[in-house]
């Protein structure tokens, strides 16, 4: 009775030690980085190459008198869905220098699609209102920075309509009509910072 | 006895004789009481009217001004003392020496028993140079002003019986103003220590009375029955404040039932009606402060706020306009409300506005951006869609017989056929502007601006200046910018308003 006890007890310690010897071997394989990148002279220091676009982003010229196109490079999405969020992400982000945002800091992208129409939906965070600093001018530069972003870089969308928090909008801060999909403005647009 | 009998009508004529000059020497009352306001408040003082001028009596010079009085019998005069100042008012000559300067006084001092009387005109010509605070004597409004009072001349008068009943209240100098408005009356409250008065001695019209307020700065228009809800605006323009009522009729004559019987040629030629030949071409204009409530607006250094400097040229603005022009105005807020983008385009389109004016103050990214610019709605694709409908107005059966022509545009996008006349209306706005004030970057653009789109009727927006530049920051709550950007736009209002004359003469 006793020998059957101690052969149960050995086995038991046994597979024990066999668990913890794969547990452990499979931690150091998830843990460890690949043999390649260690072995690789200079290799760990670049990542994949991820395929790039340029496009053309806007942003407040120093004097805060016009939008400015700036080329940025932007990471390739397939379709036009994913390629537009790529963008606007970038376009919410801070502006290169030595220009400004229009869009206030802080605001996020909720969502980005488009109908079938053809008219694209840019659903922002709440910031873009609640931290505007208001006036009409302004406002249009705001606005048409996220519509002429849209508009420039996918040639398949020729209206934006920009939602807040989910929901359509009448303005950001008061003036300019958010009701409707809005189309490019180059009025706004100035070639360069002279 | 009968000696005494025959001497008796002689007694009673001297004595009638010498009360009549006893009370010729004392003098009768002014009818109305010289008031004398000072910090500590109002109260009348004792004057007497002797042949024709009013006295006041040394005795209570002294205890009004803590001053000495003794009489000089060596000079003959008076002698008053103040501070180790001297004023001898001579009692044989209308004049005073003040100082050793000689100042004249309409009669010399007199002697009322035991008491000498001067001419009031002796606290402001003598007294007043050698006293530490102002004494201004307002012999027409009969105030003595003693302190660094403000006291500004209230004028006020019916200027249309109407109905609508016109008033004006004119206030110099320029003084901030609160307007009380209720059913039965108008309370203006006047930021002075004090008014001077000058006021009708009846009313007009729907007003039974304007007259001194409850308290020393105020003046209450009081309404009669008839009278409806009545509006007050006020203006600052060449340093006088001019408060403007019009009080309508609590029935207007055009919401009373058409009279039963067939009508007669009347006796009389019947006043000139406004009819739809002769209705003015800019009758009513809506002007929108921007923001209000909790919407501040733009915020610039120094705290400046939009939402104020919109209002506060909104309030001048119907001032001008209602004054100079006679056209009524209709603000879409009165006072620091919120209010939302389709109530105020819609107070215009029940107004029956002819003219939509909406007041901002602009903001920018960059802090050097200064200067005035005009909006004027953009048509955008859906918006030509919708006038492209108007013109296609359907026509529906009307009770009674024949039909009535509908307009199908949507009502948000009202301003689709307005859109020329606004773009007119922008560009001598901008000129008007120019003309005052200095111009921003775009001074004339065009937009999708919200305010507008439902407007169903000429509207631009104005952005009176950069708040967010320091220095305009600090001009736009002025009296005198808000003045120039109130002048710019009159100035297109009146454009508009030849123009449109001129297009209906046509």
């Amino acid at each position: 009775m006793n020998r059957r006890r101690y052969v149960h007890i050995a086995i038991g310690v046994l597979l024990l030690a066999v668990l913890a010897w794969g547990v452990n071997r499979g931690l150091e394989r998830l843990v460890a980085p690949p043999a390649t990148t260690t072995s690789g002279a200079g290799a760990a220091a670049t990542p994949p190459a991820v395929p790039h676009i340029t496009a053309t982003l806007f942003y407040a010229a120093t004097d805060g008198q016009a939008l400015i196109p700036v080329q940025r490079e932007v990471p390739l999405a397939e379709g036009v869905v994913p390629q537009g969020r790529e963008i606007l992400l970038m376009q919410l982000q801070a502006a290169p220098s030595p220009y400004l945002s229009a869009i206030p800091a802080g605001t996020t992208l909720r969502a980005f699609y488009v109908t079938e129409r053809g008219d694209a939906f840019v659903d922002l965070s709440g910031e873009v209102s609640s931290k505007h600093p208001g006036g009409s001018f302004t406002e249009l530069l705001t606005v048409y920075a996220i519509v002429n972003a849209v508009t420039a870089n996918l040639p398949t969308i020729q209206r934006v309509q920009i939602l807040i928090d989910g929901k359509e909008a009448e303005t950001l801060a008061g003036h300019i009509d958010l009701r409707r999909p809005l189309i490019r403005d180059v009025t706004l647009v100035r070639e360069s910072e002279t | 006895m009968m000696g005494a009998l025959k001497a008796a009508p002689i007694i009673t004529t001297v004595v009638v004789l010498l009360v009549v000059s006893l009370l010729q020497a004392q003098g009768t009352p002014p009818p109305t009481p010289l008031m004398l306001v000072s910090l500590e408040g109002r109260r009348p003082i004792p004057t007497t009217v002797l042949s024709g001028q009013e006295l006041i009596a040394l005795d209570d010079v002294a205890t009004l001004f803590q001053v000495t009085v003794r009489e000089d019998t060596l000079a003959g005069g008076i002698t008053v003392t103040y501070k180790g100042r001297t004023i001898v008012v001579s009692d044989d000559q209308p004049m005073a020496s003040v100082d050793g300067r000689v100042v004249t006084l309409p009669s010399p001092a007199a002697r009322a028993g035991r008491r000498w009387l001067v001419p009031v005109e002796f606290l402001s010509r003598a007294l007043a140079p050698i006293y530490d605070t102002r004494i201004d004597l307002r012999r027409t409004s009969r105030l003595l002003i003693v302190g660094d009072l403000r006291v500004p001349r209230v004028v006020g008068r019916v200027d249309i019986p109407g109905p609508p009943t016109r008033a004006t209240l004119e206030i110099t100098p320029a003084s901030p103003v609160t307007l009380t408005v209720d059913a039965t009356r108008i309370v203006v409250r006047v930021d002075a220590d004090a008014l001077e008065l000058t006021l009708p001695s009846g009313g007009g019209g729907l007003i039974e009375q304007i007259r001194p307020g409850d308290q020393p700065n105020t003046v209450t228009v009081v309404l009669n029955g008839r009278a409806g809800m009545a509006r007050a605006a006020s203006m600052d323009a060449d340093n006088v404040t001019r408060v403007t009522i019009e009080v309508p009729s609590l029935n207007p004559p055009a919401e009373t039932a058409a009279p039963p019987a067939p009508p007669v040629a009347p006796a009389e030629p019947a006043p000139p009606l406004l009819t739809a030949t002769t209705r003015a071409a800019l009758q009513t204009i809506v002007i929108d402060p921007g923001h209000g409530g909790e919407d501040v607006g733009v915020r610039g250094p120094g705290g400046v706020q939009e939402k104020r400097v919109a209002l506060d040229v909104a309030r001048r603005l119907r001032g001008l306009i209602e004054n100079r022009l006679g056209i009524r105005v209709v603000l879409t807020r009165e006072d620091d409300r919120s209010v939302s983008l389709d109530e105020r385009a819609a107070l215009a389109n029940n107004s029956k506005a002819d003219l939509f004016i909406s007041l901002h103050a602009n903001g920018a990214l960059a802090p050097g951006v200064t200067g005035a610019e005009v909006f004027h709605a953009r048509l955008d694709r859906e918006s030509q869609d919708a006038l492209r409908s108007a013109d296609e107005a359907v026509s529906l059966p009307v009770l009674g017989g024949g039909s009535r022509k509908i307009d199908v545009i949507r009502w948000d996008l009202a301003q689709a056929r307005h859109v020329d006349a606004s773009e007119m209306f922008a560009g001598m706005l901008e000129e008007g502007l120019r003309a005052h004030v200095t111009m921003g970057p775009r001074p004339l653009q065009e937009g999708a601006l919200r305010v507008l789109m439902g407007a169903d009727m000429p509207a631009a927006l104005v952005e009176m200046a950069y708040l967010t530049n320091p220095g305009q920051a600090a001009t736009a709550k002025t009296e005198s910018y808000q003045t120039l950007v109130t002048q710019g736009i009159y100035d297109a209002v009146r454009r508009f308003r030849s123009y449109l004359e001129e297009q209906r003469a046509r």
